[in-house]
């Protein structure tokens, strides 16, 4: 698979400039990593062995998608690519509705990030630098619902969904994802260390209004804890499962996942379309990885330590 | 508060008059005597107190987008879920409830499949979360030392956290398959008679763990690394000096610092094992929501999806609901608990 090794190369230049405690060595002593002992070969032996358990099933999806149903049906299983890639691509593109697949998966998880970080966003710098009342019960509120599972408002939601008559349009996904407590949660954390006070003061004693002050002073200071909190939303819209396959129907405007499903179907489910349109389904995202893997690991360590 | 009230709005008269809007409900001139222009004063005013409301009024509606969806489809479905378990509602007929009372819990007690699907959760639970979190801890640390190319391992790690639950079942279908799959193909290399994966109660269980261990263990492994980076050297430092060999460095130093990180990590994938639904289901292939032929690898949240858009009790499916709810609320007592132990002894 191509994809790899691009994301390889990307990484490999990535580091070559400075990134995290581990690169910036020979900094004080105080600060910096827990430790900055070099590897030994051990380490890198199994870290190549974790790192190709990692990528090989993604490898093999596409192995898999290149072969057809009888090579399948044969041991031992093939470790190389046979010349049927596109041909079952073609199929699972056409069988599954692909392309409106695809396009609805996109509109989808981009209004669900576009959503959460906006809103997020404005919530958070309130809970993390306005006063007003009720502040400390409602972030408990909303810290307190966090961990919710999703199955637990499903039922309601669907009888909403059939209520409105919105079953099998976008909106019933869109919706009730649209924004999240999480989201809330880490803009406040980011906010409360990256946004001086004295900044917004400053702003307000100039006399700028509040949207003012947010569209000058707070999304400015907030921007990299946005772009992590869109791509991560973003990458959680797009796989998401559970609440899509109640909410849309294979025939009807289906996301990713949900045309999945409907894969193969029949009385041989033929195993290389299904892994092609597994592949057709991982590649916008496995894409996305390579270009801006590097930020969106940044963005779950910070999420980390902050959280 | 008045008093910074007043302190914003007093000189507000530079930049204010950008705002299009500023008009606002502008009562009666309470203007404040002796200023030479009475028409200037009234518009400093009338600013000022556009300021105040301004001020007192805007992060209620910073946090209103936030609180209408969150109400709508966040806390209302959560509670009518409560309520929607004392009725007996069926799926064709959403909004024709009837009230039963306690007895789609009291169904749910005597229900074998339910009891199933609880063992089954906890098994592939376990199952899943303790290989997960002890091999993340171990790339942790490895991650942690001075590498070549470090950010590729990171982003490679990461990588199955981007593939959905969906294409990760459809392909860990095929490598577990028992005729042709890779894993008993190498398990015959060594000797060791195929698997069923698909039939065998503890063998599909592992096998669906399987699925959620390799989606997950990369991420947790960045989130330990993100913690460990964060240990002070001065106590590897001191560890090293008391002679402490680098593996008692990371019982006795790494361990110990990384308690809340751990614990914050058992909880998030206990919560996500209580709500396992993709892996299971699509493990089954086409073969619909029971969880395998003998329901051996059903989990709590294929069974009330089962029973709730299969078997169309959407009632039973609330009750189903808010018995998760239950156990994720005995968890959490229980993880608080011991978190406090710990934090004690330590």
């Amino acid at each position: 698979m191509a994809t790899t090794s691009h994301s390889a190369a990307l990484a490999e230049t990535g580091t070559t400039g400075a990134q995290g405690p581990v690169g910036k060595s020979g900094g004080g002593k105080k600060k910096g990593a827990g430790r900055q002992l070099h590897a030994g070969r051990f380490t890198y032996a199994v870290l190549i062995v974790f790192t190709i358990g990692s990528l090989f099933p993604l490898v093999w999806t596409a192995i898999a998608a290149s072969r057809n149903n009888t090579r399948l049906a044969q041991t031992p299983p093939p470790f190389w690519f046979g010349g049927n890639l596109f041909k079952n691509l073609e199929i699972a593109w056409t069988d599954a509705n692909m392309g409106s697949a695809l396009l609805n998966t996109t509109i989808v998880a981009g209004s669900i990030a576009l959503g959460t970080v906006l809103f997020s966003t404005l919530a958070g710098f309130a809970f993390a630098k306005l006063r007003f009342r009720f502040k400390n019960l409602l972030l408990l509120l909303v810290i307190g619902t966090m961990m919710v599972p999703p199955q637990l408002s499903v039922v309601p939601l669907y009888m909403l969904v059939a209520e409105l008559e919105w079953t099998d349009q976008l909106q019933a996904v869109i919706l009730p994802t649209l924004v999240s407590a999480f989201g809330v949660f880490f803009m406040r954390q980011y906010l409360i260390g990256a946004l001086p006070s004295e900044l917004v003061e400053a702003a307000r004693v100039d006399g700028a209004s509040s949207l003012r002050v947010v569209w000058h002073v707070v999304f400015p200071a907030a921007r990299p804890a946005m772009a992590v909190l869109g791509m991560l939303t973003f990458v959680m819209a797009w796989n998401d499962f559970f609440w899509p396959i109640i909410a849309l129907t294979q025939n009807g405007s289906p996301t990713v996942q949900v045309a999945l499903t409907g894969l193969g179907r029949g009385y041989i489910p033929d195993q290389s379309v299904i892994m092609a349109g597994a592949l057709l389904g991982t590649l916008p995202l496995l894409i996305a990885f390579v270009l801006f893997g590097k930020h969106i690991v940044g963005g779950i360590m910070q999420g980390a330590v902050k959280g | 508060m008045t008093s910074s009230d007043a302190r914003i709005a007093a000189p507000a008269r530079k930049g204010g008059a950008a705002l299009p809007r500023a008009g606002g409900p502008a009562g009666g001139g309470a203007a404040p005597g002796g200023a030479p222009d009475p028409r200037e004063d009234r518009r400093r005013a009338r600013r000022s107190r556009w300021y105040r409301r301004d001020v007192r009024w805007s992060p209620y509606a910073f946090i209103a987008p936030f609180f209408v969806f969150f109400l709508a489809f966040g806390l209302f479905p959560l509670l009518y879920t409560g309520w929607a378990s004392l009725h007996r509602v069926e799926l064709t007929a959403p909004t024709d409830m009837e009230w039963v009372g306690l007895k789609n819990f009291a169904r749910l007690m005597g229900d074998d499949f339910f009891w199933n699907a609880l063992k089954n959760t906890l098994t592939i639970g376990l199952l899943s979360t303790v290989p997960q979190l002890l091999i993340a801890l171990g790339v942790a640390h490895l991650l942690n030392y001075k590498l070549r190319g470090s950010m590729f391992f990171r982003v490679a790690v990461l990588t199955p956290y981007a593939t959905s639950v969906a294409a990760a079942a459809l392909v860990f279908v095929l490598l577990f398959g028992r005729d042709y799959g890779m894993i008993n193909w190498a398990l015959g290399l060594v000797g060791i008679d195929p698997v069923d994966w698909q039939n065998g109660t503890l063998s599909s269980q592992i096998a669906v763990s399987t699925i959620v261990i390799w989606r997950w263990t990369g991420y947790n492994a960045l989130i330990y690394l993100a913690a460990m980076q964060a240990i002070p050297a001065d106590l590897y430092e001191s560890a090293a000096l008391d002679g402490a060999s680098r593996w008692q460095q990371f019982v006795h130093v790494t361990i110990p610092s990384l308690r809340p990180t751990i614990l914050f990590t058992v909880v998030v994938s206990t919560i996500g094992a209580t709500q396992l639904f993709g892996e299971p289901l699509l493990f089954n292939g086409n073969a619909g929501a029971t969880g395998g032929g003998d329901h051996q690898f059903q989990t709590l949240g294929l069974y009330l999806y089962e029973q709730g858009w299969v078997n169309l009790h959407l009632g039973r499916a609330s009750a189903i609901a808010w018995t998760m709810f239950l156990i994720l609320l005995i968890i959490g007592a229980v993880n608080w608990l011991v978190g406090r132990r710990l934090r004690k002894n330590a």
